[in-house]
């Protein structure tokens, strides 16, 4: 554990925690211009969250502890899973205690968490989001696990920041197992942060709803909390994707501190660009029935599989 | 010490005796609850301790073999402790001692067998699956499993009372005798024309390769109808939830894992050679049976049901990692076969302990409330917070979520899938990785189906006004949960420790290596620079975060939070069936999953006056295999029946013929 480790691991966690909501803020400005609105403020998310950490709470009478727990277990997930992505060093002190798999694991139990904190109350929407939930869970998950396992097979370990530091620091050369699971890791990244095709962030139609409408019951620093978590879980998973699709301009383990300033503002330009394209991709499609979300992730999860058989066979 | 007890074999034998006779004290006086449940049962539980002691000794010392000098004139017992006997006894004894402890507040007065009798079956049940896992020599073995079958279908048919309960009952005597007679005639063909039936002979038997491959088919035909692997696992979701809860647990949670055991032994140890296209069988079962069991699991509404299919989830990522372990081990890859025997062995112990920790909590719900039906629990996280918190961590722990043991086995398995493309096959090297993906898809569904088990029967509203009396379980049941609970913890969270006893273990009873890779207590590295996986700093670090938050925002957050009836949309009050019953937590999986299912449904038309919805859900295997199989031994039977005409003129003839017959055949 070197000083310059320390210090990298502390700048992706800063830049996470601050870069998250100013992260979903561009995304939906963009989403905005896109469809010809005038696009609120990119400042809008925080001064939203700030807003929620100054109200009273307000609790239902029948909610247990675990629903009190469950925004703290969220957001500490979420800040884990942000402390061991590569977002701008490789060089992580954490890199050998949790790799892919267990990051794959740590957005679970987030997720049963969640889903667990909206049957509590027992209202119609809470179980209903729940459910629906779940289920983008398990379909998501295997199709997230293929894109991981191509990403390891190339690079023969399953952490992280090793697979990244093998792929950033290769002559550059294209993968094409890589090309179709970068395809099939949208569409998760789309499924799993409740975006337009499986749900919808900004809807108040509350039959249609599968995260917010785990979420009715919380309010004040709960809501916050979760708003925020939500905003790490998109900014973790853009950067998951940056870890395994555009590696360059991470520091790596032999540079010094100089790459690791100059990865801040490339890290910003792919934010800018991941923002930017996934507001197309929202503006360009229409939200699918819920039971249309099986095809969409089935044909994630076999853009996984041709990766994994392009790799195979091929070797490419 | 005593002489008596001076190797850890005697110790063994000394102990499943003492629950031997545990059990018959229960006969001195069968009535009386209060002796068996305060006496007999906590006694057998430090028993179960005692043996778990024991058996974690004897994994470190060289194996040993007696001769018993009972049973049959010339037909003396042998027994043997080694490294995998030593490993499934830790099993045994660390899984029942939480269960006896449950037991032993949990039977009531009332329905079915007395105490006494109870305390008999239970304790014999204990006794002969630790004989099955000590004998040497197919006599023994073969005494001990059938005392095991006969003394676990006395326990499931508890209360025979109940004609359901009796069909159960005879269904798993059935299927567990088929399983019998297969392993008795892979048995036959391991002797290999030697006549002597000691395992000894067995190892030392020169098998032809296609006689070797039928004693290992035959083995996993009968050791898989006992652990319930597709398609012999109809008798699981029967047996479970007929049986009372602890014994639930003891079968679910111990019993599968002893056939488990019989496949290790026959194919690791007594065959020896194993060829890589053996491991495909179990491999495609297995991953069959993850699927089906977890997909089964989603739709139930019976929550001991539930559970039992979610067994047969489990038992099948345990044969796939056998199928694995076969297929590595005969292309020659050592370390990937040793790491996923590692993983097997892992998941047993992971599996017996947060398998019985969620069944015994059924009980403690079954006993509070007397409802089984997911459709009528839900709120009692309020009324029962122990049983609800402990379940939480079965629960999350089975989900396979991080820092619990459940995540840890997972992890194991799906590290021996991906570093396996170098198998020689290339077909296999294709479709290796699509098996990590089933394994995967069936981890996830393990999720959904512990978030419908805990969320319809621990939160919500109560579903059932008889709900608000429900009280929380009593101290030792309390004492047994949070025995198992703790398990569960130090399994996930020592993985080092453990992976490093189960690597011996795997080395001395397959001789396949895994590399030392971990260079520090902390640190789970099974393959060297390819992955690891730090559960207690990860634990820490989570933990550290989620309590920096909390604190953070208790610190600077000024607000008061105030308590008011959740929001109702306007529409006037919630009442607790707004929300989803079991059927409808299980609908997506009905969605998309059709295939699996023979779904009837009968929806009510928009005039009925008294709308009734209902659905019913059958396993397919059940009637495309099973009903035709029966009719046909039925008509058999009919047909053979002929024969009996009911005159001594006819069976005399038949005496005849045969008589004539025979004397053709010799002369």
């Amino acid at each position: 554990m070197t000083p310059l480790s320390i210090l990298t691991q502390a700048l992706e966690l800063i830049a996470a925690l601050a870069a998250a909501p100013l992260f979903l803020g561009w995304v939906n400005q963009c989403r905005a211009w896109l469809q010809n609105r005038s696009a609120p403020s990119i400042l809008l998310p925080y001064r939203n969250i700030r807003k929620l950490f100054h109200k009273d709470a307000v609790v239902a009478t029948n909610a247990s502890p675990l629903f009190r727990l469950a925004p703290y277990v969220v957001f500490g997930a979420m800040v884990a899973a942000a402390s061991i992505i590569p977002s701008m060093g490789t060089g992580l002190p954490f890199t050998r205690a949790a790799d892919a798999i267990a990051l794959v694991g740590i957005f679970a139990t987030a997720r049963v968490f969640l889903s667990l904190a909206a049957m509590d109350i027992g209202t119609a929407f809470g179980t209903l989001g729940a459910r629906r939930e779940m289920m983008v869970g398990f379909l998501a998950e295997p199709a997230l696990l293929m894109v991981i396992f191509v990403a390891s097979l190339i690079s023969a370990t399953t952490s992280l920041p090793a697979v990244t530091e093998n792929l950033a620091t290769r002559d550059l050369t294209i993968f094409p197992s890589l090309a179709f699971t970068a395809v099939a890791f949208t569409m998760v990244l789309l499924a799993e942060n409740a975006r337009i095709p499986i749900d919808n962030p900004a809807t108040h139609l509350e039959l249609t709803m599968i995260h917010e409408a785990m979420l009715l019951e919380y309010s004040a620093r709960h809501l916050a909390l979760m708003e925020w978590a939500a905003a790490l879980k998109l900014f973790n998973y853009a950067t998951i994707g940056f870890a395994l699709f555009v590696p360059w301009g991470v520091a790596t383990g032999m540079s010094g501190p100089g790459t690791l300033f100059a990865s801040i503002p490339i890290l910003g330009i792919k934010l800018i660009v991941a923002g930017f394209g996934l507001a197309l991709i929202e503006t360009a499609s229409a939200k699918l029935r819920v039971f249309r979300a099986p095809e969409f992730l089935a044909v994630a999860f076999l853009f996984g599989v041709l990766g994994l058989l392009v790799r195979l066979l091929l070797g490419a | 010490m005593t002489p008596l007890v001076s190797s850890p074999l005697s110790a063994c034998l000394v102990l499943l005796t003492l629950w031997a006779l545990t059990g018959l004290a229960g006969l001195a006086r069968p009535m009386s609850l209060g002796f068996v449940a305060r006496m007999l049962f906590p006694f057998g539980a430090l028993c179960g301790i005692a043996l778990a002691v024991v058996a974690a000794m004897s994994l470190s010392s060289p194996e040993e073999q007696l001769t018993l000098r009972i049973g049959l004139p010339n037909l003396p017992m042998h027994v043997r402790l080694d490294a995998l006997s030593g490993s499934f006894l830790l099993l045994l004894g660390a899984a029942s001692a939480g269960i006896s402890i449950f037991a032993a507040g949990y039977f009531r007065r009332g329905q079915g067998t007395p105490p006494g009798l109870l305390c008999l079956q239970y304790h014999l049940f204990l006794a002969s699956m630790g004989f099955v896992l000590l004998a040497d020599d197919a006599y023994a073995f073969m005494v001990a499993w059938e005392t095991m079958a006969l003394s676990s279908y006395f326990l499931v048919t508890a209360q025979h009372g109940i004609p359901e309960i009796r069909r159960a009952g005879f269904l798993y005597l059935l299927i567990a005798h088929l399983g019998a007679i297969a392993i008795l005639l892979s048995f036959g063909v391991m002797q290999g024309g030697s006549w002597f039936f000691t395992f000894d002979s067995m190892r030392s038997a020169n098998l032809a390769p296609g006689w070797a491959a039928a004693a290992f088919l035959l083995a996993l035909a009968g050791f898989g109808a006992k652990a319930g692997l597709v398609p012999m696992h109809v008798w699981l979701p029967e047996a479970h939830p007929a049986a009372p809860s602890p014994v639930s647990a003891l079968m679910s949670g111990v019993m599968l894992k002893t056939a488990v055991y019989g496949v290790l032994r026959v194919t690791f140890d007594l065959l020896g050679n194993v060829e890589w296209w053996w491991g495909l069988v179990p491999l495609a079962l297995g991953l069959l049976s993850a699927v089906y069991g977890v997909v089964f699991a989603a739709v139930q509404t019976e929550m001991k049901r539930l559970l039992a299919f979610s067994s047969i989830e489990n038992i099948g990522i345990v044969f796939t990692a056998l199928g694995l372990a076969i297929t590595f081990r005969g292309v020659g890859m050592h370390a990937l076969a040793a790491l996923s025997l590692v993983a097997l062995l892992y998941h047993c112990l992971n599996h017996a302990l947060m398998k019985s920790l969620l069944f015994l909590a059924t009980g403690a719900v079954l006993h509070s409330t007397g409802e089984r039906n997911l459709g009528r629990l839900g709120g009692l996280i309020h009324r029962m917070p122990w049983v609800a918190w402990l379940t939480l961590v079965g629960a999350l722990a089975l989900a396979g979520l991080p820092p619990l043991n459940g995540f840890v086995s997972e992890w194991l398995l799906l590290q021996a899938f991906l570093f396996a493309h170098d198998v020689p096959q290339t077909f296999i090297n294709m479709l290796l990785p699509l098996g990590a993906a089933v394994v995967a898809l069936a981890a996830a569904l393990a999720a959904y189906v512990m978030v419908k088990f805990f969320g319809v029967i621990f939160l919500g509203k109560p579903r059932e006004e008889s709900l608000s009396g429900a009280h929380d379980a009593g101290f030792l049941e309390r004492a047994g949960l949070v025995w198992l609970a703790a398990g569960c913890f130090v399994l996930g969270l020592m993985p080092t420790q453990v992976v490093g006893v189960l690597r011996g273990v795997v080395e001395r009873f397959s001789g396949a290596t895994l590399p030392e890779a971990s260079t520090s207590w902390w640190l789970l590295a099974p393959l060297p620079d390819r992955a690891s996986y730090s559960a207690p700093l990860f634990f820490l670090a989570t933990t550290a975060l989620v309590v920096v938050t909390i604190l953070t925002v208790r610190h600077f957050y000024r607000r008061r939070a105030t308590r008011v009836a959740p929001w109702y949309c306007g529409f006037g009050p919630l009442t607790a069936r707004m929300q989803d019953t079991a059927e409808g937590f299980g609908q997506p999986i009905r969605h998309i999953f059709t295939g699996f299912f023979a779904m009837r449904r009968e929806l009510p038309s928009p005039f009925d006056r008294s709308p009734r919805y209902r659905v019913t859900v059958e396993d397919r295997i059940w009637r495309g295999l099973y009903l035709p199989l029966g009719s046909l031994v039925q008509r058999i039977a009919d047909a053979v029946a002929w024969l009996q005409q009911g005159r001594i003129a006819t069976y005399l003839l038949y005496s005849f013929v045969t008589l004539v017959a025979l004397l053709a055949l010799v002369l």
